[in-house]
């Protein structure tokens, strides 16, 4: 691939992933923990009702692990397009 | 010994660290002072950002805030750590990649314009003194509360302690204090939630010992039958009139909606978080770093849900129904403090929580004919405030008791409540001195170095760092002792501020590089101007129609910043597509931020 190609390659690939991940971020925290919070509360897991729960603590321990997959996935694609850092 | 000598003690030991800490970190050039010559491990890096982030007000007032509101509190919970992600996979790895000191500068070279950049200067200054002047008083209250000095010699210790790590050590001082101020904090938060989790369910996880059955202790201490703790909790709030706990009931949908929306944004838009990510060495590391802070940060935020509910459930029960000869020490203590009362306005000689604030404004005990403190014929304090007619609450309870008072519930050993008064200390400092630095180097780079004077040199240019931290630290303290009546009510301001301002022109400088000169100014300008009118319309103007029916479908002052994100995007979008584009070499630059090593 060109250089040019390969960059845009990249950056592509780089917004898929912000996309899908940010998608995933406003599902569990807006959607989830605030729009459908009470029909999700029906539902418990151990003493916690659904909606309650996301709101309370899902939401910022999924926010953890959003940050995590991005970093390890960023890392796999600086090296594909070869622009890590050295 | 007793509580006072061991808060002396502690807080005295952490003070030393501090100042042994500076002195060992000194700064001897500008790219030491501003970020801490880009030589912070992103774990390091990522402690730093959680104290530098978590203030006084989420260590001492988050739980009780979230206590009282129940699940609608957890709009501060997903609002204050949600940026984190914009902040990882949005800003942080581009602007390390730029690769400069500050976020006026990035401002001023994206778009290339000096203008620019002082607008952005003067945005970064005004959101900084708005938050370190609570964080000032901050440290008089707690040394008030815990030390019993005077509020103003707490601020005045507190001034002198930032004084000098924060001139000294710049931010590679400040960072390396950051690390140690986190480990206090998150160890004088965690040590009183893991007992209490035990105590009532016997769970030494808080974070999942709410969602727990009470245990057989916790059942005895509660004077409760066997069950979910929240399902307690919640019974126990309708009984008495409140709505469940773990449902919505005290803001509309919408409202927690854009409030949490306007944390989130602001949170990713403030210039001493965005300038942490500045320290790493590397682009690898400033991603990493964000995740490390969240989850640094994440510890605390869901510790604070699980104080919250045990301490409603306890403060409720061991309060409702009981005369005040029968009520618990703690609250006898804290009525001393000024932050419990009791009124019987029933005349039934019991203590009744009910719907509503039992009344208005700053609680204030009455005095008899000789000046001493009167006592009602329970012993009990007598309150001046005129009580709420709407409401029949007899009992108020100053939310920050939620977290003050949690060792004492627990009946922890008296180092413990010491413990709890450095954690505070050491959240209000270190958010304290990150927001000097910011004003420091907005002044001596932004300002002096490259509009007033751009022959300064390297040396010169130390000098005026140190000078221009010092004096913020003198100015923040100035408003630590004589608070504006405004400071509680700008807070909003902040956040809106920053997410009306900063947050929407960096994103579209990173991620567009058509985004012009023109498009960004009138976005900015267009944006904090909607948000200022109204929060100050409805804050300072017309304080009597702040209520939902008269705002703007429905979005408070405190939401409004979402809203003026969006108009600063749209006039950005729409001005930048009729204007010039950027010159060739900036479009360029633009290009060169995407990638962390350029390929030839």
């Amino acid at each position: 691939m060109a250089t040019k190609e390969k960059q845009a390659a990249y950056w592509k690939e780089n917004l898929t992933y912000i996309v899908v991940l940010l998608g995933i971020w406003f599902l569990v925290s807006y959607v989830f923990g605030i729009l459908m919070a009470d029909t999700l509360d029906k539902t418990k897991i151990g003493g916690f009702p659904l909606g309650f729960w996301f709101a309370n603590q899902g939401s910022e321990v999924i926010f953890v692990l959003l940050i995590a997959v991005y970093v390890w996935l960023m890392n796999r694609l600086d090296v594909k397009y070869d622009v890590h850092e050295q | 010994m007793n509580i006072l000598t061991w808060t002396w003690i502690i807080v005295g030991l952490s003070f030393a660290l501090y100042i042994g800490i500076a002195i060992w970190s000194r700064a001897k050039t500008t790219g030491d002072f501003y970020v801490a010559a880009k030589q912070i491990h992103p774990v390091l890096n990522g402690m730093a950002t959680g104290a530098d982030w978590m203030s006084a007000a989420s260590f001492i007032s988050m739980a009780g805030l979230i206590a009282w509101m129940g699940r609608d509190g957890s709009m501060y919970l997903m609002g204050w750590t949600g940026g984190y992600v914009l902040l990882a996979m949005l800003l942080a790895p581009y602007l390390r990649k730029y690769g400069k000191f500050t976020v006026p500068m990035f401002v001023g070279e994206r778009y290339y314009s000096q203008s620019a950049r002082v607008v952005a200067v003067v945005c970064a200054i005004f959101v900084s003194f708005t938050y370190v002047a609570g964080q000032m008083r901050g440290v008089g209250v707690v040394f008030s509360r815990f030390l019993e000095v005077p509020i103003n010699t707490g601020v005045l210790i507190g001034m002198a302690i930032v004084f000098f790590y924060a001139t000294m050590g710049g931010m590679k001082g400040i960072t390396y204090t950051q690390v140690a101020q986190y480990c206090v904090l998150i160890t004088a938060y965690m040590i009183p939630a893991i007992f209490i989790s035990i105590m009532l369910t016997g769970v030494p996880i808080p974070q999942l010992g709410y969602g727990a059955s009470l245990s057989e202790g916790g059942q005895q201490i509660l004077g409760s039958g066997p069950g979910h703790l929240l399902d307690k909790l919640n019974q126990i709030q309708v009984d008495l009139g409140f709505s469940a706990y773990t449902s919505g009931g005290s803001k509309s949908t919408i409202d927690v909606f854009m409030i949490t929306l306007a944390l989130m944004v602001g949170t990713a838009g403030l210039p001493h978080i965005i300038i942490r990510f500045f320290t790493t060495p590397t682009i690898r590391g400033a991603r990493s770093s964000a995740g490390w802070a969240l989850l640094f940060i994440a510890i605390l935020y869901t510790t604070a849900p699980a104080v919250a509910a045990f301490a409603r459930l306890n403060l409720i029960q061991s309060v409702e129904g009981k005369t005040y000869a029968e009520a618990p020490s703690w609250f006898k203590n804290w009525e001393k403090t000024g932050l419990a009362a009791w009124k019987d306005r029933n005349g039934d000689g019991k203590m009744q929580f009910a719907k509503g604030e039992p009344f208005k404004g700053k609680l204030e005990f009455a005095k008899d004919a000789s000046g001493a403190v009167a006592i009602g014929p329970s012993g009990e304090r007598v309150v001046k405030n005129e009580f709420d007619a709407k409401s029949t609450n007899e009992v108020y309870i100053d939310r920050d008791i939620v977290v003050l008072a949690n060792p004492e519930i627990a009946k922890l050993p008296n180092w413990v409540v010491a413990l709890v008064a450095a954690g505070g200390l050491a959240a209000a400092l270190s958010t304290a001195a990150g927001l000097l630095l910011v004003i420091a180097s907005a002044i001596s780079h932004d300002l002096i170095k490259n509009v007033i004077a751009k022959d300064t040199t390297e040396k010169a240019e130390l000098v005026w760092a140190r000078v221009a931290a010092g004096a913020a630290v003198i100015i923040a303290g100035y408003f630590g002792i004589y608070p504006p009546g405004f400071v509680a009510q700008v807070v909003a301001f902040a956040f809106g501020l920053a997410a009306s301002s900063f947050f929407p022109i960096i994103i579209l400088g990173i991620f567009w590089k058509r985004a012009t000169k023109e498009g960004a100014m009138l976005g900015m300008t267009a944006g904090i101007l909607f948000t200022a009118a109204y929060i100050i319309y409805f804050k300072f103007v017309n304080p009597d129609l702040n209520n939902a029916k008269h705002w703007l479908w429905g979005i408070s002052p405190e939401g409004i910043g979402s809203i003026g994100m969006v108009i600063n995007f749209v006039v950005a979008v729409v001005v930048s597509k009729f204007t010039k584009a950027p010159p060739q070499a900036v479009q360029d630059m633009v290009g060169s931020l995407r990638f962390p090593r350029t390929i030839e």
